[in-house]
């Protein structure tokens, strides 16, 4: 049953031919027997699962199946799930158990999925490597001394070893696309306000924004469909219909024109990776698309902008917590002031104190002009680059990454060595736009992802190009090997 | 076959600026910046935090020679305004919940050290 895809779930649920109670036992009996390995989950909500199958199934017998009825999924510990622990892979929140859920979750919940547990992540989103875990590093299916990405990296590793049908993610600079690619699975980071953002934990609210982890594009639209819309509860959230981005899922691509950008393709990127994307985008040739090479000049400034913009919210974001209203406090604290810096010190992690530092110099009096003022204007010429683009083509392609899952420690002491990991991620969260992330083969063992970048709100396109690859090809049909 | 535009790719030599003492932050500029954001940073790690944050804002310093006049700060991708709502009362009163999560309340109230002597 873990093989299906959630349409063939769909099926098999309505036929009659299992239960999502027997569904959601095998996956947790999975979990149980396999997740010691990976360490994708931090909580296993087993009997609240199984409860929630058996309302399933009830609602089901009673003629009354919601879209997604019984399908058991796992939800990003970033998300707030009521009365069960959410830690965004922080010590800060190991004992946080939140009286309210996530919109996004709540509207998953109300189409009928079953939630097998909380995953694993970089300690508030903050990493590419799932090495900032308060909670321990998740190991990448493919390859047990390689990172899976990050920072959904437990979400990305569990759909990979297929121990929850998919996942709920966010993304801030590439949290969602980048570990999907290093784990071999279909990921997507829709438009900027598009999934609502009340009752996820906020890293740097200008730039998060809650996705899908599937095994294929497909999957990620039925889930995606559930989870976005509107939310008067999140202020930044766009009020605009939701396009059915199943209906269209099969629909021809002949003579859409694919913009390959030459910034993406330079000297940084290993070689067996720019192979397979270039290899994909011949593909979408193949299929009647239109190549066309463009530019997007200001590409290598976006890492900096994003290290200015990002660590600059994270530290205003983050200031919230104090060891007095929730959260993690030191034992015996002097006075006040002892109270907050101590809290603060031993509940935060390493990479976590340093972006907060980060963010406090770069908004602090005197710098904030050269540094948070000017990352901003930076934000807009990059943000142009992809206007002028757009009025040129339809969608753009490119690599995800520029090299495959790499081991661990192999970039933990070297902050920067990290960040730019996200270099082909970041400038499509700074303008806001929707980002796909599709296996398109392997590169010494390791799977490759394309990265296909949407206009706003092109979620539609991009679900349906991924969906006519995929039928094309069998890149997201491989598996790590083990994966029984 | 796919004729790709001239490559002019992010090289990971490029963030290398001969300007790195500019950018460079010591332990006494750590100290500041913990104190501001209130943080403890054990005196054993100060260095080597020191070192790091030095390194990402070498990164960052490029920004400051790019042309950005007459451009307009970015702070929604969209451009989009904060909307409004009727000042109404949409939350119910849940005040034990939340105070349940505290490491210290009473009568209501939370707790922390005696600030005023």
């Amino acid at each position: 049953m873990h093989e299906q895809t959630i349409a063939e779930l769909k099926r098999g649920l309505s036929s009659g031919a299992f239960s999502s109670e027997e569904l959601t036992r095998h996956y947790l009996e999975r979990i149980e027997r396999l997740d010691d390995t990976y360490k994708s989950y931090i909580t296993v909500t087993k009997e609240a699962a199984l409860a929630q199958a058996r309302a399933a199934d009830a609602a089901r017998a009673g003629g009354d199946a919601a879209p997604l009825c019984g399908i058991p999924i796992a939800h990003k510990d970033i998300f707030c799930t009521r009365g069960v622990r959410t830690s965004c892979g922080s010590k800060m929140l190991d004992n946080f158990v939140p009286p309210y859920s996530a919109t996004a979750v709540e509207k998953l919940e109300q189409a009928g999925c079953v939630m097998l547990g909380k995953t694993n992540m970089d300690e508030f989103a903050m990493g590419s490597s799932n090495e900032n875990s308060y909670y321990g590093e998740v190991k990448n299916p493919w390859h047990i001394d390689s990172v899976p990405g990050g920072s959904s990296g437990g979400s990305a590793a569990c759909v990979a070893a297929q121990l929850a049908a998919a996942a709920t993610g966010t993304d801030t600079g590439g949290s969602i696309r980048q570990p999907a690619s290093h784990c071999g699975i279909t990921g997507i980071k829709p438009t900027y306000g598009r999934v609502s953002r009340w009752g996820m934990v906020a890293f740097a609210s200008s730039l998060d924004q809650g996705g899908v982890l599937a095994r294929n594009a497909e999957d990620a639209a039925l889930v995606l469909q559930q989870m976005a819309g509107f939310d008067n509860r999140d202020s930044t959230s766009i009020d605009r219909p939701v396009e059915d981005y199943c209906q269209n899922l099969h629909a021809g691509i002949e003579g859409t024109v694919v913009g390959v950008p030459g910034e993406y393709f330079g000297e940084g990127l290993d070689s067996a990776v720019g192979a397979a994307v270039e290899a994909a985008i011949e593909q979408f040739e193949a299929l009647g698309a239109r190549i066309k090479a463009i530019h997007l000049p200001h590409t290598r400034l976006a890492v900096p902008a994003y290290y200015i913009i990002a660590p600059a919210e994270c530290s205003a974001n983050l200031s919230r917590f104090d060891g007095v209203r929730y959260g993690y406090r030191c034992s015996d604290p002097q006075d006040l002031d002892d109270l907050y810096k101590r809290s603060r010190g031993e509940g935060f992690g390493e990479e976590v104190k340093r972006r907060i530092l980060v963010g406090t110099y770069a908004l602090s009096a005197g710098y904030y002009d050269a540094y948070y003022s000017q990352a901003q204007k930076v934000r807009r010429l990059i943000k142009q680059d992809f206007v002028d683009a757009f009025s040129d083509v339809d969608v753009i392609a490119g690599p995800v990454a520029p090299s495959p899952a790499f081991r661990f420690g192999a970039k933990s002491r070297d902050p920067v060595a990290m960040y730019l990991e996200d270099i082909y991620t970041v400038p499509v969260s700074l303008a806001g736009l929707p980002g796909l992330s599709l296996p398109c083969g392997l590169a010494a063992g390791k799977p490759v992802g394309l990265q296909l970048i949407g206009n706003y709100f092109d979620e539609a396109r991009l679900l349906n190009m991924a969906h006519r690859f995929q039928q094309a090809t069998d890149h997201h049909r491989q598996r790590a090997a083990g994966i029984d | 076959m796919i004729t790709l535009a001239p490559r002019q790719g992010p090289v990971p030599g490029d963030w290398a600026s001969p300007t790195h003492a500019e950018t460079d932050v010591d332990r006494t500029d750590i100290e500041k910046l913990a104190e501001l954001a209130r943080i403890e940073i054990t005196g054993a790690t100060i260095d080597q935090v020191a070192d790091s944050i030095s390194d990402v804002l070498q990164l960052v310093e490029q920004l400051k020679s790019v042309d950005t006049e007459g451009v307009e700060p970015l702070a929604h991708p969209l451009d989009a305004v904060q909307r409004l709502r009727a000042d109404s009362v949409t939350e119910t009163d849940q005040r034990e919940a939340f105070q349940a999560l505290a490491p210290a309340a009473e009568a209501g109230l939370f707790l922390v050290p005696k600030v005023i002597e």
